[in-house]
């Protein structure tokens, strides 16, 4: 195995849509690598179907105080009033900014951009919904992700394609520690890459691959918080992940929310819209985590469709047909080729899917991680995206707020990283900081054990799935705790087939499930200690919200034994007052 | 609380357990002086699809077979291969409707990496060649741009594209000469030159007018064929060629 030696200003780590709009800000302006396991196009912000929400009243009344309510709400109260003013304010510039770099948004008949509803997003503090939900068709992601590339282009920026960042660096010790770079290998030809940086910004995206069903690709192995972590930096509120309550059956892919902007309703097994009991306000638009309880529950009394009465139906077959193809015409694709189902005359069974994380790598709202309850900062180290956690989104995110989220703060973040960057010094390392990688994939490629990464990575999927996703408990959670510590075992023990240099995804497939095993008892330990219910994290053996022990967001630190403790920060609170989440 | 009832089909109804039979291409540089096959029988459902079959291979008799996935239902181009004779996403075809017996190769034109990983550069560096961003010099201010719905639906075909490479490793001239575009690049330029906030379709056009440009095409549709977003490409060549003869001025 080759090593080789690179120096930077500034290193990037993942080029989905926040890599690369952070890449945007430091191009140019400071020596910048951005290093991507995936050729940029293939990042998983293509997949993003719905829109990116931002109030610029273009089809009606709206204000950012309005979308910063709903986003308020929205995370049941965990959510930084601080950051989710910033992200709602600045929400314009970033649509604005994402036009002028070309982005072909769908349009009103003016020619202004058009804008449409969303789960969660209503005008005027809850009165009803509004359209604030920027788009282009259902692949807004898709543009995005391709408007940013292609503005990467024309910037020249330094793109390190297919090489996985498996360690990162940091010089001085304890509370003088300053990142310093990466460790990466390089799919092609096993090689070993060290990229001693000033400063490192962490864009890896999300984890949905710790559940069995998920509309999250294949590659979201949550490497960039597993890293970190390994390496002392907290995680910070974990246990809440979302459900998005229309996952196509079986499979999990995304059906948008858009669909129910649309018109699109929910019906179970009986033909019932049961989401009118539910939510009777904004009914079918209700937040996800609602939705997908709701689904939950009307499949655990009985009332799901299907042989095993474990599905309920997105119905779109009463929408004008020439709709459904303008605006809804790649999910229609997914119906028709996964389904064999028509989506103009046929009901669309479907499931909740894990799809987005809310917690993550902590950071501050200049995208710079911050490592303890006092949120102190660890110089030259950054987040942003899902990876990371400022946080916005709390126990749940609005629908669109993502989109917008890796645009606001993947600027914030290459900006903070280039003022910092041109103020200090280069970092020096000696040579042997590549040693506990080789060191990694050298015990990998010589085990002689007899476990497989697939065998491990599915149970621990099923276990996932069944006892840590939508309802828990803390029977259920301690069950899914044992597992993972008997899969943890196993994992020592795992073997891979391919001893080849060039091109083994069994090798890092081996390594991701290290990421998988850590993130998901970070997640199952963070939800069992939480003991009341709040957004995406809900409790059935305490089934409210209680903020007057648990209004705090969890830490989980890991020590270098491998111990995990929990601590607590307070929530960063501002205008809106918490009251019930009633919509 | 309203209740409907919708006459349809339950999708579980139509899937059953299959026998599958693969034949896979295999080339490892380490070892292999050349590409050389490799057969494998598994039991699958009807719905699964081509990449749940590679990853079953992978997973369960050998995990040294190579070939890139990412998003799973066709929207990032990751896996773009040679199905049957035809490329294709392994992610969007069933067996159902592919068949039980695969014969699965990498795509032609581009060098083989190993087994179906194909050296993607020289496609993305004709990508960059077409200059595929938005130019506008004009000073919008600090407000979007106008464009009214007639002008969007314009060039809304080629923004569909994900990059895969289907088209162009399915091309008859790309396979045989190095130095044409293709018709992924060229849709690409599409893009750019029919959207109406652009002002660089001259400097597209003269670049597709070179001879490594538009003119290579010689309709043979495979592309248009090959595409799994459905984008007329053959078409978006047309109106490339036509845009140089007759628009410019
Ligand atoms: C199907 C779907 C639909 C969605 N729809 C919407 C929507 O309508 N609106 C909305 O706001 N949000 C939506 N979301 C959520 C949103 O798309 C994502 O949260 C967001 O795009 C994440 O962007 P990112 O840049 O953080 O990560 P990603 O786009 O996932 O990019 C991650 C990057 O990190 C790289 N990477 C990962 N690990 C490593 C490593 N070890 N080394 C090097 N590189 C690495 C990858 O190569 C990739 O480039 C949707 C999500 C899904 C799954
Ligand atoms: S035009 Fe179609 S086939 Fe060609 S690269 Fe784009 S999506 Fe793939
Ligand atoms: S895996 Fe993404 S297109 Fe097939």
């Amino acid at each position: 195995m080759n090593i080789h030696y690179h120096s930077y200003d500034a290193v990037i780590v993942g080029a989905g849509g926040a890599g690369l709009r952070a890449a945007l800000e430091t191009a140019g302006k400071v020596r910048t690598a951005v290093i991507t396991k995936l050729y940029p196009t293939r990042s998983h912000t293509g997949a993003a179907q719905g829109g990116m929400c931002a109030a610029l009243s273009n089809v009606e009344e709206d204000y950012w105080e309005w979308h910063a309510f709903d986003t308020v709400k929205g995370s049941d109260y965990l959510g930084d009033q601080d950051a989710i003013d910033i992200m709602c304010q600045e929400a314009i510039d970033a649509v604005i900014d994402l036009e002028h770099f070309g982005l072909p948004f769908s349009r009103t008949p003016e020619g202004k951009i058009d804008q449409r509803r969303f789960g969660g997003h209503t005008r005027n503090h809850g009165e009803a919904p509004v359209r604030r939900a920027c788009y282009a068709a259902d692949r807004t992601g898709h543009m995005i992700l391709q408007t940013l590339y292609q503005q990467c282009v024309a910037a020249d920026v330094n793109f390190f394609n297919e090489f996985q960042v498996f360690d990162v660096l940091f010089e001085g010790e304890g509370s003088a520690r300053r990142a310093a770079g990466v460790v990466a290998y390089e799919l092609a030809t096993g090689d070993l890459h060290v990229f001693v940086s000033k400063g490192v910004l962490f864009a890896t995206g999300g984890y949905g691959r710790i559940f069995q069903i998920t509309s999250n690709a294949h590659t979201l192995t949550g490497d960039g918080p597993g890293v970190l972590f390994h390496r002392g930096i907290p995680l910070e509120d974990m246990e809440f992940y979302q459900f998005h309550p229309t996952g196509i059956y079986g499979i999990g892919i995304l059906l948008t929310e858009g669909a129910r902007g649309e018109g699109g309703i929910l019906r179970n097994g009986l033909g019932e819209r049961f989401m009118e009991r539910v939510a009777p306000t904004v009914k079918d638009l209700a937040p996800r985590d609602m939705v997908a309880r709701a689904i939950h529950a009307e499949i655990k009394e009985g009332r799901g469709a299907g042989p095993d009465k474990d599905y309920v139906y997105l119905d779109l077959t009463h929408l004008p047909p020439e709709q459904i193809d303008a605006k809804l015409p790649d999910i229609s694709g997914f119906v028709r080729t996964y389904l064999g189902l028509e989506p103009k005359t046929d009901p669309i069974p479907i499931q909740p899917t894990a799809h987005y994380a809310m917690g993550g790598i902590p950071t501050n709202v200049h995208g710079e991680v911050v490592i303890d309850a006092d949120n102190t900062v660890l110089p030259g180290l950054y987040a942003a995206g899902e990876c990371a956690c400022v946080s916005v989104h709390g126990a749940n995110r609005l629908g669109t707020n993502s989109l917008l989220d890796i645009n606001v703060f993947g600027r914030r973040g290459g900006r903070a990283m280039v003022e910092y960057v041109q103020g200090v010094d280069h970092p020096d390392l000696p040579r042997s900081v590549v040693d506990p990688t080789r060191e990694r994939i050298d015990a990998l490629m010589n085990s002689t054990g007899h476990e497989k990464v697939g065998a491990i990575r599915g149970e621990l999927q099923v276990a996932m799935m069944r006892d840590a996703s939508v309802v828990r408990t803390g029977e259920s959670l301690q069950a899914a705790l044992q597992v993972i510590h008997e899969l943890r075992d196993r994992y020592q023990k795992v073997a891979i087939d391919d001893k080849g240099s060039v091109f083994n995804y069994d090798l890092t497939e081996a390594l991701e499930l290290g990421s998988l095993l850590d993130i998901a008892e970070v997640l199952v330990l963070g939800a069992d200690a939480r003991k009341e219910s709040r957004g995406a994290h809900w409790r059935d053996d305490f089934p409210t919200r209680d903020d007057a022990n648990w209004m705090k967001h969890t830490l989980a630190h890991r020590d270098e034994s491998g111990a995990i403790t929990l601590d607590y920060k307070p929530v960063v609170q501002g205008r809106y007052e918490p009251m019930e989440r009633k919509y | 609380m309203t209740t409907t009832t919708v006459e349809h089909t339950e999708p579980t109804a139509l899937i059953k357990e299959v026998d599958v039979h693969l034949t896979i291409k295999r080339f490892n540089p380490e070892v292999d002086v050349r590409p050389h096959w490799r057969e494998y029988d598994l039991r699958l459902k009807s719905s699964d699809t081509v990449l749940n079959a590679l990853i079953a291979v992978k997973g369960t008799i050998d995990g040294t077979l190579s070939f890139r996935r990412s998003c799973a239902h066709g929207v990032c181009g990751s896996d773009a291969m040679m199905i049957n004779g035809a490329n294709r996403l392994g992610c969007v075809n069933l067996i159902s409707s592919v068949g039980t017996d695969l014969v699965i190769e990498p795509v032609r034109g581009l060098p083989v990496i190993k087994d179906l990983v194909v050296d993607m550069e020289p496609f993305f560096a004709q990508y960059r060649s077409v200059l595929p961003y938005l130019i506008a010099n004009d000073d919008p201010g600090y407000k979007e741009r106008y464009q009214s719905p007639e002008d969007r639906a314009r060039f809304d075909d080629t923004t569909k594209c994900i990059l895969c490479g289907a088209c162009s490793t399915s091309c008859p001239v790309y396979w045989a000469n190095g130095a044409y575009v293709g018709p992924a690049a060229i849709v690409n330029a599409h893009r750019f030159i029919f959207d109406s906030r652009d002002q660089a379709a001259s400097e597209r056009l003269d670049i597709l007018n070179q001879k490594s440009g538009v003119w290579r095409c010689r309709t043979s549709f495979n592309c248009t064929e090959a595409c799994p977003r459905g984008i007329k490409v053959t078409q978006a060549i047309e109106e490339v060629k036509r845009a140089i003869l007759y628009d410019r001025s």
